[in-house]
């Protein structure tokens, strides 16, 4: 089935020869293959390649209990051989035809990042159906792969920002799988067995979870054809129910932990609210003028541009999906951090208590409106944002409605929001370094 | 590296592109030069109403004075702290208060800033950053601040990270001469000592339009970028004085070097070693190109190079790579890397790359690894056409760097065209030569930074 929003993609293309205009529709089809497949397309035939991306909901939340890491040492042997192919000649197959894929998993989702050449789509294709359908966990790779990811483990543990965001992770999620980290830890990614792998993958690869968007040099008709070619032989259900809500079991206060650097690494978060909410568009807003916006949020004027104690700071709204906080993160020179962390809770109570002024609430609206269309800005930009906002549940036409969302917040909007969310008592601050003036509060 | 970022008759600039060297350029690429020595690059790409403007300075930190360094960059800070008609920050704000985002970076040979915005605010964005090419102001109250924060800056990048400061000290012991022995971010001790009379001599001496290069990509035409480049650059005079002078050159370096540290914050051993190597150069890339298919061949492939299938797929190292870089002003590096797998002696994994290089070395490069390398290189070329921004950078940075316009153009062919001699002849080059230094950064056994009763429960025990 194809809707007939293909014709409005050829119109908008003949403006854009005419005419430089400001804000251009992108035009988006919501196809579903012939064998029942949705997916959505942005044409666009100037470059001869077509970028895919599928998500696949749950990601590492889907680990069995206490086979954590299972899905991420699952995700890179993805790769590393399948069907006929062992590791070295999937590999030698993949780079004959110059195509292009990366496999990665996250909390929510694992994801697809692909690029073929339209002149061997198929059989770039007909690869990463292989991938995906049939991996084969030889002993050999899996052995190698699972060395490689004690590494990145060991690499976590003495790195400070990794270390700071586990134990903020650590005390914010419970039971839940968000309070670990994806790849697990040494002994339980030493356990895991070629078994384990081939569960996990039915557990996380399913269609009843993939998201799929494409942008490029395809035809709706022709990427119906791809998506059954790659994903048809996957079972139509996953092996373990999606994961569940986590609750937010942050509670305010200082966390330090001792590490030998010149800088403490600070991460902090309180909680936040969901998409859902009516209020998300208005703090949206008011994280983008208190600490998201760059050099022109609160946060970076005062701490670094007016006293130079951090090189950036930064918070944003994490949306997850089975959980949210309002979050952020600096760096700071052990001697100057206290002063660096109590500037941080002096401006989330001016926010709280004073607002913000039009003028803020104007250039914020501004950056926000503008900044989205430059987003889209090439195929793989393009089908990575399409999948992200299925995946999220968004409905296409959310690119149209969001900027307005965001134009009619109002001062009292953002001040009602910031009165309700950001309470300095609530933030938990975790401290990794040897910071002087500050202590940990439990 | 900063954020984590008097018109002439038309005749005069037409002259200059004239029409055979417009016929070779790719489509949708022109490049013009005005009369006051701006050269400048549009690249068109029409998909999304997006545009990036990036003015690239051909000075960097390889340019500095021996006991100033980090100048370069601390001026880069210092360029967002306003001009006669703008604030402190007003720049970044009005970037951002426009919908777009603005950053800059420093490097050894050049120093660039750079908008991405609605095509519509082109002309906004080029007259601010015109404005601070010529009239930058420091106030008295700003300069102290910001060179805190490009300490911080170093605290972060390099001083909280034993393989950073690693790198950095291999550098310094790789170049007798080059002063690309200095890091771009300067040596601590120099950078506290640096002054905004300092920064107003550095912007002063090489801040001009002779020595810059101006790259518009995304969503504009030829002749729209080309009128405004004149509007907002063109009264800016030149200065004579401000090109780059020849900078100290490597001597002869005979003696192959060994470094080595350990630190607790080092997770796992990991080797690397630079070797000199030639860089790219005007009409003349042949030798870069080689390397860079050499760099691919080697370990560009987690599978099927060269060292993965003799050292990762036999189980002696875990990780492999090589790297090169050709886009310098002043001869560069090739440089090899390896994580030891877990049982494997440092001595015996070193022994293993050695015996790997020396086979290849003897062999040359697999007829069918090279089809399949320049498969994908082909492949690039058409990947490379989605990014408007990642074609700017490509461009700003040749040009910065002394190639031409056509050197840029000519680079994907040059690559296509590496053959299997001339891969033999770059490996004897790097791989059998004594300009090197080998390194080992290693853990300290026994030794965790922190107090490890204090680490989060979940990490404690990964830690070894």
């Amino acid at each position: 089935m194809i809707r007939a929003a293909r014709l409005l993609a050829s119109l908008s293309l003949v403006f854009v020869a005419l005419a430089s205009l400001p804000a251009r529709a992108i035009d988006i089809q919501q196809i579903t293959s012939p064998g029942g497949i949705k997916a959505w397309l942005v044409e666009d035939h100037s470059i001869p390649f077509t970028a895919l991306s599928l998500m696949f909901k749950g990601g590492a939340s889907l680990d069995a209990p206490g086979k954590r890491g299972e899905i991420s040492l699952m995700t890179a042997l993805l790769e590393e051989g399948s069907g006929g192919m062992d590791s070295v000649r999937y590999a030698e197959a993949v780079e004959g035809l110059g195509a292009q894929s990366r496999f990665d998993v996250s909390d929510d989702a694992l994801s697809v990042s692909a690029r073929m050449l339209t002149e061997n789509r198929d059989q770039a294709a007909d690869l990463l159906r292989q991938a995906l359908t049939e991996p084969r966990f030889d002993p050999e790779a899996v052995e190698r792969v699972r060395a490689q990811l004690q590494s990145v483990i060991r690499s976590e543990a003495t790195d400070p920002n990794a270390i700071a965001t586990t134990e903020l992770a650590r005390q914010a999620w419970g039971a839940h799988p968000y309070a670990s980290s994806i790849n697990g830890t040494a002994e339980s990614v030493a356990a895991l067995s070629r078994d384990d792998l081939i569960d996990a993958k039915g557990r996380v690869l399913a269609r009843d979870r993939v998201y799929v968007a494409a942008s490029g040099d395809i035809t709706a008709e022709e990427l119906g054809k791809l998506v059954d070619k790659i994903l048809g032989g996957l079972p139509e259900q996953g092996s373990a129910p999606l994961p569940p809500p986590a609750e937010l079991q942050l509670k305010g206060g200082i966390t330090v932990v001792d590490w030998d650097s010149p800088q403490t690494v600070v991460t902090f978060a309180q909680p936040g609210l969901p998409m859902s909410d009516p209020d998300y568009f208005a703090a949206f807003v008011a994280d983008h003028i208190l600490g998201g916006g760059g050099f022109s949020s609160r946060l970076m004027d005062q701490i670094r541009e007016k006293r130079g104690l951090t090189y950036g700071v930064g918070t944003g709204l994490s949306n997850g999906l089975y959980g949210q906080t309002w979050q952020g993160g600096m760096a700071s020179a052990n001697d100057k951090v206290a002063e660096a962390v109590g500037l941080i809770r002096s401006e989330w109570d001016r926010f709280a208590e004073g607002g913000v002024t039009e003028k803020e609430l104007t250039d914020a609206k501004t950056y926000l409106t503008g900044e989205y269309p430059l987003r889209f800005d090439g195929n793989g930009k393009i089908a990575a944002i399409l999948a992200g906002m299925q995946l999220i549940g968004l409905p296409a036409d959310y690119v149209n409605t969001r900027n307005p969302r965001i134009e009619a917040v109002t001062a009292a909007d953002v001040q009602r929001v910031a009165k309700r969310l950001l309470h300095s008592d609530q933030i938990r601050f975790v401290l990794v370094g040897r910071p002087q003036g500050i202590a940990g509060t439990d | 590296m900063r954020r984590p970022h008097r018109l002439a008759p038309a005749l005069t600039a037409l002259a200059l592109s004239a029409a055979p060297a417009l016929a070779e350029m790719p489509q949708g690429i022109s490049h013009f030069t005005l009369p006051n020595g701006l050269e400048a690059v549009v690249i068109e790409d029409h998909r999304a109403p997006v545009v990036v403007q990036m003015v690239w300075y051909r000075i960097g930190s390889a340019d500095e004075q021996p006991g100033k360094s980090g100048i370069a960059h601390y001026l880069e800070h210092l360029m967002f702290k306003g001009t006669d008609r703008l604030g402190p920050g007003e720049l970044s704000k009005t970037v951002t208060a426009n919908g777009g985002m603005d950053n800059a970076f420093t490097s050894y040979d050049y120093t660039a800033y750079f908008q991405r915005i609605a095509a519509d605010r082109l002309p906004l964005v080029m007259d601010m950053e015109s404005d601070r090419m010529a009239n930058l102001k420091i106030g008295e109250d700003d300069w102290k601040a910001e060179r805190q924060v490009v300490l911080e800056e170093r605290s972060q990048r390099t001083d909280s990270d034993p393989g950073a400061q690693f790198s950095e000290e291999r550098n310094a012991v790789q170049f007798y001469n080059s002063p690309y022995r200095r890091p771009v971010i300067g040596w601590r001790p120099e950078m506290e000592g640096l002054t905004r009379d300092d920064a107003i001599a550095w912007y002063q001496a090489h801040y001009a339009p002779n020595d810059a290069v101006l790259v518009i990509a995304g969503d504009v035409t030829a002749d729209k970028a080309r009128a405004l480049a004149e509007k907002y650059y063109g009264p800016i005079p030149a200065k004579p004085d401000s090109t780059r002078k020849p900078r100290p050159q490597e001597p002869e370096q005979r003696a192959p070097r060994r470094i080595e540290r350990s630190d607790p914050r080092v997770p796992q051993p990991v080797l690397t070693r630079t070797v000199l190597a030639p860089e790219r150069n005007p009409g003349d890339q042949k030798t870069a190109a080689a390397l860079s298919v050499l760099a691919e061949l080697l370990a560009g492939s987690a599978q099927t190079s060269v060292l993965a299938r003799d050292l990762v797929l036999t189980g002696k190292a875990l990780y492999v790579d090589a790297s090169y870089d050709g886009l310098t002003v002043d001869p560069t590096t090739f440089g090899l890397s390896l994580v030891p797998a877990p049982g494997v002696s440092n001595a015996d994994a070193e022994a293993a790359l050695d015996a790997a290089l020396q086979k290849f070395l003897k062999d040359g490069p697999d007829p069918a690894q090279l089809e399949r390398v320049k498969t994908q290189i082909r492949a690039d070329r058409i990947y490379a056409q989605d990014s408007a921004h990642g074609r700017a950078y490509d461009y700003g940075q040749g040009l910065s760097i002394g190639l031409t316009v056509e050197d840029v153009n000519d680079w994907p062919d040059i690559l296509a065209a590496v053959t299997p001699d001339d891969i033999r002849a770059a490996a004897k080059l790097v791989l059998s030569n004594p300009a090197s230094v080998t390194g080992w950064l290693l853990p300290q056994p026994g030794a965790a930074p922190g107090d490890a009763q204090a680490l989060p429960a979940a990490q404690t025990g990964e830690i070894q």
